[in-house]
């Protein structure tokens, strides 16, 4: 294997655990939008603050990983990128600010009318944060950011693949915050809340089973390098994809939310690397190869070192944390 | 004058997108600056009072321990996005840096990247753990997030180092070649510029916190909660204080050699005089220093630690690779004030209280100078930025890039920038008035603050035995 691909793989798996981990966050944002009024809500507000309070700012530094990994190791995708993509990222930015911001704010705000003000703009930013980063991903997969980064700032991504891989990454994450989320109140002994969270987590895993299996025509159209990817190399893991959404949702069904759970992350996972194996060896699809946009040979070396200080140093008290949020004590709040 | 400076600042041929990406830059990095300040200095203060809390069995340290942390929540989360913004602003507003420097300057951000992992975890950890963790190992987690705040301020800080003494790399026949990330990483000044912002930071964040206590004792509310309040962020920022011009003096050495132009904006010197004086205020009219308190030699041996050395005149200096000189001097200045003010107060404050066994926190005039001094650290530490970002002009990186060339073409900044002060201004708005409830709150002896939003309180026995703040 040759050292960029390397880096290449180590940026892309900190992308899929962030689709995985940091989607969950964010999808937990639809649940908090539709979970009604101040008094009907209010214990599954609380959940939500009590199950991802602890982890969402761990989880959202895999974007910021994932951005210097990109920069550093293929600086001048990383820069055409950025040029073409500047708006959808923006307002990917503008749902990351918000969203931080007003779950931050919320928690300790003084009054019910404020927290309402900031849980709107924690929950509605937590939806427009993932579609904006998935038409950002669907831009690059359909060939749409040409090397130089002169890409048109609109149609490159309002086109149908960014729309529609918008709309699946939105799915995904609030599917996958569904699991979490279930499984999180089933172990509190929350019940009735547990049930309530499980309904409407079959809901949106059938809604987001039926939006993938439908985009496949259009994107298939839209995107071929992209297509022919994804029905050729990537068949397995689409495959698996579909499979794991589908054994979540039975399991869901039999009342087993923490294998749903795990489930669900194959799911998504599997679907987020069939993307990267489908455009393999492309960075950015038809125009750039990830050798050719390789940085400096000592600059990719010593990336991956930062890969291997992050498996050293990040994973193991990320575990901890990840352990600690399921034990018992916590589970009180 | 900054009219004059602001219209040098934009020349015809510069892109559309750098004049308002510039002041984009500026605005988010200078609110971002006193974030990272606290999520670099706050955890060792947190950490010094959870410890006299735990270890001393000291209840009202440990109150103020279990304040701070919900403090720190509250800031380390609109920190934590607001450094997010930065890391996109690197690609959206400079595709020319990074594009050509992407692999030389990376490395630094990508290790930062690791300290802000670290930092995120273990305040998931620490925050939530209250109450849920064995006392000692829960005091524990506090370590690594302190430790990371300093690893991640000498990465982030060793970019902008290298920015001005670029290190790393060769330019053959306009191609970067001969990359070598960690020389980039470890440029020259990289070590005296983190201590700088290191320093910077524990004022920054000491001053402001003995600050809010300074006011809470001008109210009357006079009790050890306080005392130790104030007493122990005062206590790192007077270490921060006293060290700092010491820092500052080492970092400011060779500037003659290394950035001449920056030096002669920071000394207003027009001229290259033997020996240079010191000049405090004056402006730039027309090539000439006005309105300036001249202190003879000095300016030599400050700059030069030289009784004869010259600064090297503006007037040696093609205009094109000026910075604008006003801003720099006046922001360099500024720093320098407010940076021997402090020093000299906090040396007052302990010079009394040891020798002359005379607490000056009995004395109103004082507490009414700490309650300013936060916001005076504030000050100085954006002049500081400005004057060596400003200064550098019209360089990103000194003597390879122009800003210009770093800039992309993006003729509808103005409106990114518009929003950007909407957002950023909500933003303080909120935060200000969560915290200000926050204290309200405390102040009324409630000690959970329960969301709002949440379940009444149910089952009474939910809450027995249990040691939540």
């Amino acid at each position: 294997m040759t050292v960029e691909l390397a880096v290449a793989m180590a940026l892309f798996l900190g992308l899929v655990v962030y689709a995985v981990f940091g989607g969950a966050d964010f999808g937990a944002g639809f649940y908090d939008l539709t979970a009604g009024g101040a008094a009907r809500g209010a214990e599954l507000r609380t959940a939500i603050d009590h199950s991802i309070g602890p982890v969402w700012e761990a989880n959202h530094v895999w974007l910021i990983y994932v951005l210097v990994m990109w920069w550093t190791g293929f600086p001048t995708a990383f820069a055409a990128a950025m040029s073409t993509l500047i708006l959808p990222l923006l307002l990917a930015l503008l749902g990351i600010v918000l969203r931080g911001a007003g779950f931050a704010f919320r928690k300790y705000a003084p009054t019910l009318s404020q927290a309402r003000v900031y849980g709107a703009l924690f929950a509605g930013s937590s939806l427009i944060a993932p579609f904006f980063l998935g038409a950002a991903a669907g831009a690059i997969a359909s060939g749409r950011v040409p090397a130089d980064g002169q890409g048109d700032r609109w149609s490159s991504w309002l086109n149908p693949t960014s729309l529609l891989a918008g709309v699946i990454t939105v799915a995904c994450c609030a599917f996958l915050a569904g699991t979490f989320l279930t499984a999180d109140t089933t172990r509190a002994g929350h019940e009735a809340l547990a049930a309530q969270l499980r309904r409407r987590t079959l809901v949106v895993g059938a809604v987001t089973g039926v939006l993938v299996l439908g985009s496949l025509v259009p994107i298939a159209r839209d995107a071929p390098t992209l297509a022919d990817g994804l029905t050729g190399r990537a068949a397995p893991l689409i495959i698996t994809s579909i499979l794991g959404g589908m054994v979540a949702l039975v399991l869901l069904l039999r009342r087993r939310p923490a294998a749903a759970r795990v489930s669900a992350v194959i799911a998504v996972a599997s679907v987020v690397v069939g993307w990267g194996v489908a455009q393999y060896p492309w960075l950015l699809v038809d125009e750039v190869t990830i050798t050719e946009a390789a940085g400096a040979p000592a600059t990719l070396r010593a990336l991956l070192l930062v890969a291997v200080l992050a498996g050293v140093i990040v994973l193991p008290p990320l575990v901890y944390l990840f352990r600690l949020t399921q034990s018992v004590q916590w589970a009180r709040d | 004058m900054i009219v004059h400076d602001a219209l040098l600042l934009v020349s015809a041929g510069d892109p559309a997108g750098l004049l308002p990406a510039r002041q984009q830059m500026a605005f988010t990095l200078g609110w971002h600056i006193i974030l990272a300040s606290f999520g670099v200095a706050f955890p060792a203060m947190i950490f010094v009072a959870h410890w006299r809390g735990v270890m001393r069995h000291d209840a009202t340290a440990l109150v103020l321990a279990q304040r701070w942390a919900k403090v720190s929540a509250v800031l380390f989360a609109i920190g934590a996005v607001s450094g997010t913004v930065l890391s996109f602003e690197m690609g959206l507003l400079w595709p020319g840096l990074m594009g050509t420097f992407g692999d030389v300057l990376g490395l630094p951000f990508a290790l930062e990247g690791l300290s802000f992992f670290v930092e995120a975890i273990f305040l998931g950890i620490y925050l939530y753990g209250w109450g849920r963790m064995p006392p000692r190992r829960h005091l524990l987690m506090v370590v690594p997030m302190a430790v990371a705040g300093v690893v991640g301020t000498f990465c982030v800080v060793s970019v902008n180092a290298w920015m001005n003494t670029p290190a790393g790399f060769r330019i053959v026949h306009g191609e970067v070649t001969d990359v070598d990330p960690w020389a980039a990483m470890f440029n020259p000044i990289a070590g005296w510029q983190f201590a700088h912002m290191w320093l910077a930071a524990y004022m920054l964040v000491g001053f402001s916190i003995a600050g809010v206590y300074a006011v809470g004792m001008l109210r009357g509310r006079r009790d050890a909660h306080h005392r130790l309040g104030f007493l122990l962020p005062f206590s790192f920022a007077s270490a921060a204080a006293l060290v700092q011009p010491v820092v500052g003096h080492l970092l400011g050495g060779g500037l003659g050699d290394r950035q001449p132009a920056k030096l002669a904006a920071f000394e207003l010197a027009t001229t290259t005089e033997s020996p240079s004086p010191l000049r405090i205020g004056g402006v730039l009219v027309d090539g000439e220093a006005r309105w300036a308190l001249d202190i003879p030699v000095l300016g030599s041996l400050i700059a030069q630690n030289s009784l004869t050395a010259p600064v090297r005149g503006l007037d040696t200096i093609p205009l094109q690779d000026q910075p604008p000189v006003n801003i720099t001097h006046w922001a360099f200045q500024t720093m320098i004030g407010i940076g021997t003010l402090l020093a000299l107060t906090v040396v007052v404050y302990w010079a009394l209280r040891w020798w002359a066994k005379h607490d000056l926190l009995d004395r109103t005039w004082f507490l009414r100078f700490c309650a300013v001094s936060g916001p005076l650290a504030v000050v100085a530490v954006e002049a500081g930025w400005i004057a060596t970002e400003v200064g550098r002009q019209p360089w990103v990186v000194y003597d390879v890039m122009r800003t210009a060339e770093a800039a992309g073409d993006y003729p509808s900044l103005w409106w990114l920038l518009a929003t950007t002060v909407v957002v950023y201004t909500g933003l303080t708005v909120g935060a200000v008035l969560v915290l200000r409830s926050m204290a309200r709150r405390w102040r009324r002896g409630e000690r959970d603050l329960p969301s709002p939003y949440g379940p009444r309180p149910s089952l009474p026995h939910e809450d027995n035995g249990r040691d939540t703040p």
